[in-house]
């Protein structure tokens, strides 16, 4: 599976943010989108996410694919417990609840989030949204996986933590999901054992 | 838990103190002694013994329960139609347009000119449910439009990202971002409709109503009547907004409790 961009050109109020970008994003590996502030990073991202249509050019094989985002900025639910976070965007059907529960509590575990699963969101620090927000995309039914600079403002140990973790979930799932990461970390991308491509 | 004790302190800090009100009773007793004129200044001791010969009679209910009953009618119709034009004029701009200069002159018209221009054509049975409506109304509907704008759009995106059904979007994203504007809305709203709806009464002098009762009061100089049917309306609209925002933030809990 793979899907490709041929071309992609988008711009703001005549400032050209994202100039005729081609690549083809294949399965079975994390693809690092790289460059600097300003190239265009989000902006693909955004694209490729359908939330902005591009100037120019063409995307080939999102359509009917299901594709599910770690955003720059959290977008938790303050209020909701972690476990109400998780369970907003996971489809669970009556009788699976159990199951999906103890799903949820191995990947807080995992993620060194183990034993706040009940805890309101607005309650946890910076390093533990982000966390949370990476686990709802993972835990979620996919097969494009976008992440926007995924381990911005995790430590050392938790990005570790979170980096073997995606590495666990991508084999569990066969391979045959497509996961881009936007960073601009080299290494973020190290860590990941991602692919570069530079924009 | 500093957070906690915060939020006790302010509480205590906003409630009334029986203390205070105490003093202020107090304060009372002492002006109508120096008055010495029941016209002028009943007496609070007066006033509650009056009270309770009226809490005697049985019209004092069937008056209570008319009433109320019409000032919350009034003020459920605003509520209603409030929310549906805030969902419209959210939805389209024109809308918003087309209401704006309405709900502009609804909100600097005199609720007298109101209740002289409405018993015009309306009955005076009729005319304190739609004063409460009309005061209410610009009330509910530019509350509940701020707190639709004021909805987060990046948890909406990222919610359509991931296809969250629509019902669960309205229960986890919009009506948390709407609750505490609605609920500053009837908060305000219940006192303005009992103010207003009494108003009305008071000026249209329908018959078994508590305006009734204020306007003969006036008219026959009986001031401690005056005073008691006063104390009954500060009651009723006290426990009316007490009862009704326990049972609005009971039904939020439910809506928005756990997934």
């Amino acid at each position: 599976m793979y899907i490709e961009v041929k071309n992609l050109c988008k711009q703001y109020n005549g400032l050209m943010v994202l100039k005729d970008y081609s690549y083809r994003f294949s399965s079975g590996m994390i693809h690092c989108i790289m460059g600097e502030s300003g190239k265009g990073k989000t902006t693909l991202f955004r694209i490729l996410l359908g939330l902005t249509d591009a100037d120019e050019g063409e995307l080939i094989g999102v359509k009917n694919k299901k594709i599910r985002a770690v955003f720059q900025e959290d977008r938790l639910l303050e209020e909701n417990t972690i476990i109400d976070n998780l369970l907003f965007v996971l489809p669970t059907k009556r009788g699976a609840l159990k199951r999906r529960l103890a799903e949820i509590s191995e990947a807080c575990e995992a993620v060194g989030l183990g034993s706040l699963e009940n805890k309101p969101v607005k309650e946890l620090s910076g390093g533990m949204k982000r966390r949370v927000a990476i686990l709802r995309a993972l835990l979620s039914e996919y097969d494009i996986l976008l992440m926007d600079e995924p381990l911005k403002g995790l430590d050392q140990k938790n990005k570790q933590l979170v980096a073997s973790y995606i590495q666990k979930r991508l084999l569990e799932e066969k391979q045959e999901k497509i996961v881009i990461m936007v960073t601009h970390d080299q290494e973020d991308v190290e860590l990941v054992k991602g692919n570069v491509c530079y924009l | 838990m500093n957070r906690s004790t915060t939020n006790d302190n302010s509480k205590k800090k906003q409630s009334i103190r029986i203390w205070a009100v105490i003093c202020w009773l107090l304060i009372w007793e002492g002006a109508s002694r120096i008055l010495d004129q029941e016209i002028l200044l009943v007496s609070p001791v007066f006033v509650a013994k009056r009270l309770c010969i009226l809490t005697g009679d049985q019209d004092f209910f069937q008056r209570i329960a008319y009433s109320m009953s019409q000032i919350i009618l009034g003020f459920l119709l605003a509520t209603f139609l409030g929310i549906i034009l805030a969902i419209g004029s959210k939805l389209n701009r024109y809308i918003e347009e087309f209401l704006q200069p309405l709900f502009a002159v609804m909100k600097a018209i005199p609720v007298a000119s109101f209740i002289i221009l409405c018993l015009v054509f309306l009955s005076s049975k009729k005319l304190s449910t739609f004063i409460v409506f009309l005061m209410v109304l610009p009330i509910m509907y530019t509350n509940m439009l701020q707190g639709m704008k004021s909805l987060d759009h990046e948890r909406m995106e990222m919610a359509t990202v991931f296809e969250v059904p629509w019902f669960r979007k309205i229960r986890y994203i919009h009506i948390p971002a709407i609750w505490p504007f609605f609920y500053a809305a009837c908060k305000v709203g219940i006192g303005f409709s009992f103010k207003s709806g009494i108003a009305a009464e008071v000026i249209g002098i329908p018959d078994g109503t508590i305006g009734e009762r204020l306007y003969e009061s006036k008219i026959y100089l009986d001031t401690p009547d005056l005073f008691a049917w006063t104390i009954v309306i500060v009651i009723i609209s006290i426990v009316f907004e007490k009862i009704f925002l326990l049972l609005l933030r009971w039904l939020y809990r439910k809506i928005t409790k756990r997934i």
